[in-house]
């Protein structure tokens, strides 16, 4: 069983690799300006600003992965009514494909004002063998994205208030150190 | 060609598209009163009513098939309200073939009528932390398009497709559309048109993405005997209705889905993707194959997505797409043209209305009355489109 797919150690070695992406990549997390930071949505991902991971389950008969498991997702019908227990999915994956939005959507998205156009990224997980979606990580460039780069999880702030940041799971590109 | 589960369409009819903004009620009123006309069938005549319902109108759009029913007048038919996404209207054909095929009733109608807003489709108000369809927007701002565009760029990266290639797509369906009376926009396009318009999910821009639209269309159905009665010996037929579910795992990501299935488990890879399911069992209930068609409507609710189903309906092998319209295979005067009606690059999409519409086009092009826009000898055409959460469907009529 591979529960956890990146080890405590591979994921202090990730952070570090991520503090050493390349300039114009920004940290992880954003600076605190005193406020708390919150996740967007309860119980999708974990809150470590280091290593991150999304929270799913795993059936304990098919090895099937389920996430998020906030809302609905098909069963394994091979193993249909199994438990499941819970398991994080892999911190890493390789980019499937991406699109950058010119448009502000419609509520209940909190766009910036001004706008600024905003890229979501599909993210194939190997161990799992499933497409995560996440938006880019704040500040990394749409330019440099090509099909089948690695890509890690990373925390970034979606909208704030005047008390709160509300997190959320992002993808940015990861750069080993060579 | 004739099973006997088929059953036969008498009339169809549609309101035209566009951006009217009156009740949808009125436009599915026209088209139900064309259908009855163009079938020679008396509204009293009908024992059957089935709406496909639109849910940005209120109450009457969820219960459509009273609404309509009211509408022309109480005339104590049965009847039935479909909502399946944008499969809704085939929903609600299919609702009628199965109250035919039964006994149940001799004649049915079967209405979908819509009234959209400007700009994107958006998720319903109020905050609703269990429902994917409203966190996409929350949490990714994964508009319709977001996912249009992650297609689009895995073709560019998988197959080296190019805008242009998506360009041509409008192009096409732009010059089909010219001599259609129903379709909202009857203007030519040029490649360099939607390479400038404005971008909207990258790599699609403004003319890449079908916009929203108000429009209805109608048919009346009934089984072969009633066509018989009324001296129609030689119907147009529905030959299959296909409204499959995926198959686990289903590893393509769809609307409104965060993530795909996880293919890692128990079971593998089934033989079809989603939307090849769909076709696949719309074939074999007809008996028929991907070669068997004369033409075919499909959901280009983008450019890039036509060239999709292109592969996904048998038309041509993965990442043969952008050859085969290069080489004017699916235009009006090809082997086998695609959206000879223009399409919703044509139309708009109105979405309980457009999967009749899809099958009324098929109608007229059989019978050879599809004016501006037919193709020579048509006998034999497939409708397909997918909708949210795992709803699709896909129609062969046959002449």
């Amino acid at each position: 069983m591979n529960e956890k797919s990146v080890s405590a150690a591979e994921r202090r070695e990730l952070a570090g690799a991520a503090d050493e992406r390349e300039a114009g990549a920004p940290p992880s997390s954003e600076p605190r300006q005193g406020k708390t930071r919150v996740p967007a949505a309860e119980g999708w991902f974990s809150m470590d600003e280091a290593a991150p991971v999304l929270l799913g389950e795993r059936g304990t008969e098919s090895g099937s992965y389920f996430w998020p498991t906030a809302v609905a997702t098909s069963g394994n019908p091979h193993a249909f009514g199994e438990e499941r227990a819970p398991a994080e999915l892999s911190r890493t994956g390789r980019l499937w494909s991406w699109t950058t939005n010119h448009y502000p959507p419609p509520e209940p998205y909190v766009a910036p004002d001004p706008f600024v156009p905003y890229t979501v990224c599909a993210v194939e997980l190997d161990a799992e063998r499933m497409v995560v979606l996440g938006g880019l990580a704040t500040g990394a460039d749409a330019g440099q994205l090509e099909a089948g780069m690695e890509m890690e999880l990373v925390l970034g702030t979606l909208f704030e208030d005047d008390e709160h940041e509300y997190v959320v799971w992002q993808w940015a590109p990861l750069r080993r150190p060579s | 060609m004739s099973n006997d589960r088929d059953i036969a369409i008498l009339g169809a009819a549609m309101h035209p598209w566009g951006k009217w903004g009156r009740n949808f009620v009125e436009y599915g009123v026209v088209a139900a009163q064309g259908a009855l006309a163009d079938a020679g069938v008396g509204w009293d005549d009908i024992q059957f009513v089935s709406g496909a319902d639109t849910m940005r109108n209120g109450y009457p759009g969820y219960v459509s098939g009273a609404t309509f029913a009211q509408a022309l007048g109480w005339n104590g038919a049965q009847v039935a309200s479909s909502y399946a996404a944008c499969a809704s209207g085939v929903t609600a054909l299919s609702t009628a073939r199965a109250q035919i095929l039964a006994g149940f009733c001799d004649v049915a109608l079967v209405v979908g009528a819509d009234t959209t807003p400007k700009g994107f489709l958006a998720p319903n108000k109020g905050e609703r932390g269990d429902d994917p369809d409203w966190l996409r927007f929350r949490l990714l701002g994964a508009t319709n398009p977001t996912y249009f565009g992650l297609y689009a760029r895995r073709r560019m990266e998988m197959f080296g497709a190019t805008r242009e290639d998506f360009a041509r797509v409008k192009v096409k369906n732009a010059r089909h559309g010219l001599g259609n009376p129903y379709a909202r926009y009857r203007k030519e396009v040029s490649v360099d048109d939607v390479l400038h318009a404005p971008i909207v999910s990258d790599p699609l821009g403004l003319l890449d993405i079908c916009a929203t639209s108000d429009g209805a269309a109608a048919l009346v159905v009934c089984s072969l005997d009633y066509a018989r009665s009324r001296g129609v010996t030689d119907p147009v037929r529905v030959r299959a209705i296909s409204t499959v579910t995926p198959s686990y795992p289903q590893t393509t990501i769809e609307l409104p889905n965060f993530a795909t299935d996880s293919a890692a488990g128990a079971g593998g890879v089934p033989a079809h993707g989603f939307k090849e399911s769909i076709a696949v069992r719309a074939y074999a209930e007809a008996g028929i194959g991907p070669d068997d068609l004369d033409c075919a409507e499909v959901y280009d609710l983008s450019t890039a997505m036509e060239l999709d189903w292109y592969e996904q309906i048998g038309l041509c092998a993965p990442g043969d797409a952008e050859k085969l319209l290069r080489d004017g295979a699916t235009a009006l005067g090809g082997r086998v043209p695609v959206n000879a009606s223009g399409g919703l690059a044509s139309f708009g999409e109105a979405v309980p209305a457009q999967a009749i519409a899809q099958v009324c086009e098929l109608t007229w092009q059989v019978q050879g009355r599809a004016e501006g826009r037919q193709v020579e000898g048509a006998r034999v055409g497939l409708s397909i489109n997918q909708g949210l959460f795992g709803h699709g469907s896909a129609v062969i009529v046959s002449a």
